[in-house]
This record gives C-alpha cells, sequence and structure tokens, in this order.
C-alpha cells in the first residue's frame, strides 16, 4: 500500500454480551479512498461502523479484544475523549435522522456542541458543508425552516452535512441510500466521489451494484468474519475465495 | 438529587415513627389498636372505632365505586365510539383533580340533610361517607379499569363473536374475567385513595370517636383523628395522632405495594 | 331461562344507567356550587380580602397564599422531578437501583395528604424551626408534587426517539450537552404538562397545608409568614358554618381556577400529541 493506512483493526474481537458479532478482523483502511464493506445481513458491517467511532459504547454489555488504530492512535485507549474521536470519525446512518430543529441548526449542531459560537464563523460553516453535501443549492433560501420539511433524499445529504460541518478525517456511511430514490441515490453516489477527495470513506452499500459503482476498495464480511477484501476490480472479476465469489454472483444474498 | 423520592419517603417513615412509636410502645400495643376507648384528657389511646369507622367507609366506597366504575369503563371502552371516550377522557381527569373539600361541601349540603330526613339519625354518617367516597375513586376505577380493557388483545372479543356469542356475553364472559387483574389493580389504588382522604370525610361523617354500630352512626376514620385533633392536641395527646398516622401509614404502603406488585405481574 | 338476547339489554341497559347516573351526579356535584357561587363573584370579590373571619369581604389573601404555595412547591419540585427524571433514563440503566427509586416514587404518591402534613408539621415547622409559613407549606406541597412530575417528565423523555441521542453523541457530543440540547429542549412540553397537574393539585391541597401553613388571614409578607389557601379557607367557612354564602363563592372560585388549569393542560397535551404525531 503506497500510502500508511488511516485505520487499522488488529485481531479484532466484539462482543454483545456472550454473542461474538466481529470475530478476528484485520484490516487496514487507507486514506483518501472509498472503502465498501459488502455482505448479507447479520454479518457485522454496522456494528464494525460503530466500532470504529466506538458508539458501541452506548450499548450496554459490549466488549472487545485487539486492537483499531486510528492514525497509529488505539482509539480504545482511555485517554482517548470520545467526543473528539466521534468528530474525527463521523457517521451517517441509514436512515435519514435529522433533529426537529431548523436546517441551519441541524448542521451547526456538531459546531455549537465542539464550543463554536460566533454567527458568522457558524454560517460559514454550515454554507461550506450543505455545499460539499451537494445541498446548498436546494436548501440556501430556507436555511431557517424545519429540516422535517425536506424530502428523503434531502434529509440524508443534511445528515452528511451535518457530519461534513466538523470538518472530520473519516466519513463512515451506513446504507445511506436505503429508502431513498434513484435520482437521491446518484446525487449522493455523486457527492461520495467528490468526498474521496478530502476524506477517508467508509460505505456500507446498499447492493453489490453500489460497491461496484462507486467503491476503490472492497471487504466481504460474513457473520462476523472478514473474508476476504482487496481493489473492487480484483473482487468483482478474480475473489480469491469461494464465499466470495458466490456473494458476488448472486448465489446468497 | 434522583434519591430525593426514596429519601422523602425515608424521612416521612422516620419522623412519623420517631414520634408515635414510643406511645404505642408506653400504652401497649394490644391496648391500643384494640382499645375502644378515644378520650386523649384521661390519657385513654384506644383507636379501634377508628379502624372500625375507615373499614366501614372503605368497604362501602368499594361497593358503591367499584361496580359504577366498572360499568363505566365498561360503557366507554364498549358501547361508545372512540370519538366519545376521547372527549371523556379528560373530562374523567378533570373530575379527578376537584379537592376533596367540594366533593365534601356537596355531601354536607345534599346529602346529610337528604340521609337525616329520609333515613333517620344524624344524616353525618357512614352511609354519607361511603357514597361520597364511592364517588371520589370513580376516576380513579374507572380509568385503568378503562386502561386494562383497552389492553386486551383484540383477537379475544373477535373471537368469542365469531363464536356466536352475543356482544354482552362477550363483556360479561370474555373481557372483564380477562381484564380482572386490572379491575382489581384499580380497586387497591382506589382502596389506597379512599383510605386516605380526610377533608371530605371531616365534613360529612359525624367525627363521634365511637364504634359505628350501624350505617346511620356518626364515625371517625383514621385519617379524620388526625385531622380534627391535630390543630390543638399536645404532649401525649399529640403523640397519639402521630401513632394513628403510624399505622395508616402502614395500611398505605400495605395496600401500595400488593398494587405495585400486582401490576408488575400483569406487565410480566 | 331467559334468552340471551334478554339479557344482553339487560346488561347494557344496566351500564348505560351506570355512566350516565355517574355523569349526572358529577355534574351535579359541581354545579351545586357554581350556581350558587359564580354570581356572586366580581372583581371585588377578589381584591379584597376576607373581613370578619370571613363573613364578609372577599379572598384576596387567600389568593396570594395559593399563588405562594404554589409557586414555592413548583420552584422546588419541579428541578428534583427532571433531575431525577433524566437520571432514571439517561445516566441508568435498567437496574436495581432504578428499580428501589422507581418503588420509592410510585410509594411516595400513594402516602395520604394528612400524612405529609403530620411529616411537614414535624419536620418544617417545629425541627427546622419554619414555623407555620410559606415556606413549611411550600416545601411539604413539592414532596407531595414530586412523585408527579418525575412520572410526567419520564414519559415525556421516554417519548424522544432512540435516534436523535446516537445523532447527538455521533457528532461528538457529550452525555450532558445531549441531555442538554436534545433531551430537555424536546421533552419541554410534556414537563410543563406535569408541572401544571402538580399546580392543580397544590391549589386543591387542604390537609397538609391546614398543618404546615397555619390559617391566618392576613396577607402574607414574606417565606416565613403563615397564610390561607382557597381551599382552606373554603373549608373552614363550610365547617365552622360562618357564611355559606362566602363559601359558595369560594368554592365556585377554585373550581374555577382549577378547571382553567387543567383545561391548559390537556390543550396543550393535545397539541404536543398533535405535532410529535403529524
Amino acid at each position: 500500500m503506497p500510502e500508511k493506512a488511516k485505520i487499522v483493526l488488529e485481531h479484532f474481537h466484539f462482543y454483545y454480551g456472550a454473542d461474538m458479532a466481529l470475530k478476528d478482523v484485520n484490516l487496514q483502511i487507507p486514506p483518501r479512498q472509498i472503502f465498501a464493506i459488502l455482505g448479507p445481513a447479520r454479518s457485522g458491517k454496522t456494528t464494525l461502523l460503530k466500532s470504529l467511532n466506538r458508539l458501541t459504547d452506548l450499548i450496554f454489555g459490549t466488549n472487545h479484544t485487539g486492537h483499531i488504530f486510528l492514525d497509529h492512535q488505539e482509539i480504545y485507549d482511555s485517554q482517548i475523549s470520545l467526543p473528539e474521536l466521534r468528530r474525527r470519525v463521523g457517521m451517517v446512518f441509514d436512515l435519514p435522522t435529522p433533529l426537529p430543529q431548523s436546517v441551519f441548526e441541524n448542521v451547526a449542531y456538531g459546531p455549537r456542541l465542539k464550543g463554536i459560537a460566533q454567527k458568522r464563523r457558524l454560517e460559514e460553516i454550515v454554507e461550506k458543508a450543505l455545499r460539499a453535501a451537494v445541498l446548498w443549492e436546494e436548501v440556501k433560501d430556507r436555511v431557517s425552516s424545519s429540516a422535517l420539511r425536506l424530502s428523503g433524499g434531502q434529509q440524508q445529504r443534511l445528515c452528511i452535512a451535518r457530519v461534513l460541518a466538523l470538518e472530520p478525517e473519516v466519513i463512515m456511511l451506513d446504507e445511506p441510500c436505503s429508502g431513498l430514490d434513484p435520482i437521491s441515490t446518484a446525487s449522493i453516489e455523486r457527492s461520495l466521489t467528490e468526498l474521496k477527495e478530502k476524506y477517508t470513506v467508509i460505505l456500507v452499500p446498499h447492493n453489490i451494484q453500489q460497491a461496484s459503482r462507486v467503491a476503490d476498495r472492497v471487504g466481504f464480511f460474513l457473520s462476523g468474519e472478514l473474508v476476504e477484501e482487496g481493489p473492487v476490480d480484483q473482487i468483482f472479476t478474480r475473489p480469491k475465495d469461494k464465499r466470495t465469489e458466490d456473494y458476488i454472483s448472486g448465489k446468497f444474498g | 438529587m434522583a434519591f430525593s423520592s426514596i429519601s422523602i419517603l425515608a424521612l416521612i417513615a422516620f419522623f412519623i415513627f420517631a414520634q408515635g412509636v414510643p406511645l404505642i410502645w408506653r400504652v401497649g400495643p394490644a391496648s391500643f389498636l384494640l382499645g375502644e376507648r378515644w378520650f386523649p384528657s384521661h390519657g385513654s389511646f384506644g383507636i379501634l372505632p377508628m379502624i372500625v369507622g375507615s373499614f366501614w367507609v372503605t368497604l362501602g366506597a368499594l361497593i358503591v365505586g367499584v361496580p359504577l366504575g366498572v360499568a363505566c369503563a365498561v360503557f366507554l371502552c364498549e358501547l361508545t365510539p372512540p370519538s366519545v371516550s376521547l372527549v371523556f377522557r379528560p373530562t374523567i381527569q378533570l373530575l379527578a383533580a376537584i379537592p376533596s373539600v367540594i366533593y365534601g361541601f356537596w355531601g354536607l349540603i345534599v346529602l346529610v340533610p337528604l340521609i337525616r330526613n329520609n333515613l333517620g339519625g344524624p344524616g353525618l354518617s357512614v352511609l354519607a361517607g361511603s357514597l361520597v367516597l364511592g364517588i371520589m375513586i370513580l376516576p380513579t376505577i374507572i380509568s385503568i379499569s378503562e386502561d386494562a380493557l383497552h389492553a386486551l388483545p383484540r383477537t379475544f372479543k373477535e373471537g368469542a363473536l365469531s363464536l356466536g356469542a352475543t356482544h354482552w356475553q362477550t363483556i360479561w364472559r370474555v373481557l372483564l374475567p380477562a381484564a380482572r387483574s386490572g379491575i382489581v389493580a384499580s380497586v387497591i389504588l382506589g382502596m389506597g385513595r379512599a383510605v386516605g382522604e380526610t377533608m371530605a370525610m371531616i365534613m360529612i361523617l359525624g367525627n363521634a370517636a365511637q364504634m359505628p354500630r350501624s350505617i346511620l352512626d356518626s364515625a371517625r376514620t383514621l385519617t379524620t383523628n388526625i385531622g380534627i385533633e391535630m390543630g390543638y392536641a399536645t404532649g401525649d395527646h399529640r403523640q397519639a395522632l402521630f401513632a394513628t398516622g403510624v399505622v395508616l401509614f402502614f395500611i398505605i404502603m400495605g395496600l401500595n405495594t400488593l398494587a405495585i406488585v400486582i401490576s408488575r405481574r400483569r406487565r410480566a | 331461562m331467559i334468552s340471551r338476547y334478554t339479557s344482553q339489554r339487560v346488561g347494557k341497559g344496566v351500564v348505560w344507567v351506570a355512566a350516565f347516573s355517574t355523569l349526572a351526579v358529577m355534574i351535579w356535584i359541581l354545579l351545586q356550587v357554581l350556581v350558587e357561587g359564580l354570581p356572586l363573584l366580581n372583581l371585588d370579590f377578589f381584591m379584597d380580602s376576607p373581613r370578619q373571619m370571613g363573613r364578609t369581604g372577599g379572598i384576596f389573601s387567600t389568593i396570594i397564599g395559593t399563588l405562594a404555595l404554589t409557586a414555592v412547591a413548583i420552584v422546588i419540585a419541579t428541578p428534583l422531578g427532571v433531575g431525577t427524571a433524566v437520571y432514571l433514563r439517561e445516566y441508568t440503566r435498567e437496574s436495581r437501583v432504578s428499580r428501589i427509586i422507581r418503588f420509592g416514587t410510585d410509594c411516595l404518591a400513594g402516602v395520604p395528604s394528612i400524612i405529609f402534613g403530620l411529616f411537614g408539621f414535624v419536620f418544617f415547622v417545629i425541627l427546622l424551626r419554619m414555623g407555620w409559613s410559606i415556606l413549611s407549606g411550600g416545601l411539604t406541597l413539592a414532596a407531595m408534587i414530586l412523585p408527579t412530575i418525575i412520572c410526567t417528565a419520564e414519559e415525556a423523555i421516554k417519548a424522544i426517539p432512540y435516534s436523535y441521542r446516537e445523532v447527538s453523541f455521533a457528532l461528538g457530543g457529550t452525555r450532558w450537552q445531549t441531555v442538554a440540547k436534545v433531551i430537555l429542549p424536546n421533552a419541554m412540553p410534556g414537563i410543563f404538562t406535569g408541572v401544571l397537574l402538580g399546580v392543580g393539585r397544590s391549589v386543591g391541597e387542604t390537609a397538609a397545608i391546614i398543618l404546615t401553613a397555619g390559617s391566618s388571614l392576613l396577607i402574607p409578607t414574606s417565606l416565613f409568614s403563615p397564610t390561607r389557601t382557597m381551599s382552606v379557607h373554603f373549608y373552614i367557612l363550610a365547617r365552622e358554618g360562618i357564611s355559606m354564602e362566602m363559601a359558595y363563592a369560594t368554592g365556585a372560585a377554585l373550581i374555577l381556577m382549577i378547571l382553567g388549569i387543567n383545561t391548559l393542560a390537556n390543550w396543550l397535551l393535545w397539541r404536543y400529541f398533535r405535532k410529535v404525531g403529524g
């Protein structure tokens, strides 16, 4: 790998109580690329994402062994500031979840938490984030109206803008286009391609085709295990593992 | 801060007991609880008349309130369209918010003369108290019983009807028995409210510190005993009133715990 | 054998009679006081203080007393209650501790007002030497309405979707920030309704107040002044037979106040659920 990896997982196991959700994951995620995580339902994809910014800490009774490094720093180290980690590794969920406030307030929420209070500065940040999420043109006239009035696709791009407002280093998206119409899906996929120039993107795609459209590298997960990972072309045309091949060709889903 | 409710409860128990228990000990628990004479000025502290009074009044309230309350719950749940019960619910809440002194006042002005003129006795009686108390616990019984009926799966009703039962048969033989534990919970909560009622009872029970021999007799309850004499009691007398509070506390805690246990079992 | 259709008619008939007689009695009780009392209400009645032990005059000092006691109770019980609810729902999970707290709250809700009165008397009036005063009465009232506030606040907080919290944490929020910026603002309507219910309860409370706030007819001058509330005044007028006319009038004013508060609370709840549901 030409550049050093942004995120490294080493022998990472994750447990919900007694259930093992992730088994011995060893993975290196390169910076400024789109890394897609493929796999059938219940294979641990969301758990993996939420482990990377320790959102799993919110759930009671979870446990892990192994390590996760962000820029060579162990994220489970007790000295780590959780809010800081989550600002560096942002997450967009599968269902659009705007807060019941105006568009502006939604995007400004993260920066405000960080302590930015100056109106001018917040306005700059909000505009920049909305532009980067390809939403600015559509909402610039109604930035103070309720975010709940936006369409599904717009709300999801709002969620992306919310994360971008914090200038993260990594952006994780968990099936961001589920429930969206093809046009919104296409515009989000377009923004992803632009985003990877600045950020490391980890994507759980909605389906295999989406991965083939946007991803640079792909990791295939099955029942919590990383079966195989590599460049997108290699995984799709010359998969090394039979299970990967079966999944790609649709033998199971 | 979160332990405030527990701490307050503990404080209440502590202080009431601290004031009351010494007197119970001094007078002797048997003599206190079973003594028939309440003459504080002579040092007689038997609260049996009050226990009996509370018992009769509460029983009477349940006899009045439970059938009426359950009937109203059935009415709201089964015999009216949802729009009507939507209006009824806040109305019932409203009625629950009416202060007890208003109920007592009505009892004083309307019921007491009615009883006195038609049935004899002073009018200020166990009967009057039971009737008013029964009305006062209606909101509790209605709302909880109604909740219990509403919570029943639709399949109960649909199943019974499709087997050829009439609506009424369904209500009487299927729904009410199924909602039994919820109704019982409402009854216990109603009992708690009845036992704890003070102001209305002071106004219409007549407050004779004697064993009521018939429902037309005046009587006192544990609560009214405290409420009437606390204003001027001192020394031992005052402690005896706290002791009455101790007995009341036990009864209420017992009822409360029973209600909580039953409602927890329902949810499980 | 009675046919089942006959028994149905009888059964349903009984229920209808029961329901309507209940409604009728309730209305009778309210009208009894309102019909006689409403005509007597006028501005003078509200602005003038009771004279000759309440035989004439108005109820001004009792209105002040009612407002003061309610205010003290709300100011103390609301932060305490909301704080407990936030703690139960946001800072702990279901555990032994939270079950104990809930049990305590449920029990506290069932304690009769006269017991609160006894407690308030021995603790605030005597032990803490506050005497018969607004402070003693207000603190006792606060203890009485605490369970109501905890309950409604908890329900309001429970109704907030989990996703709001997850989003707040994912954007770098601490637990406290999440509570302050997302949970509390969204739970406010529900909490406010609970506060209004507490107000309604305070206004109607009598037994506990007589034992802790006294029954002075003078306009209170400080938190340590004794005072009489409208419901206490009503009770004394009726029981001592001082003046039936004044009793009716005071009772009518009392009912109006409570009806007003409850209607406001219900309207707010209705509006809140429409907004959240829609």
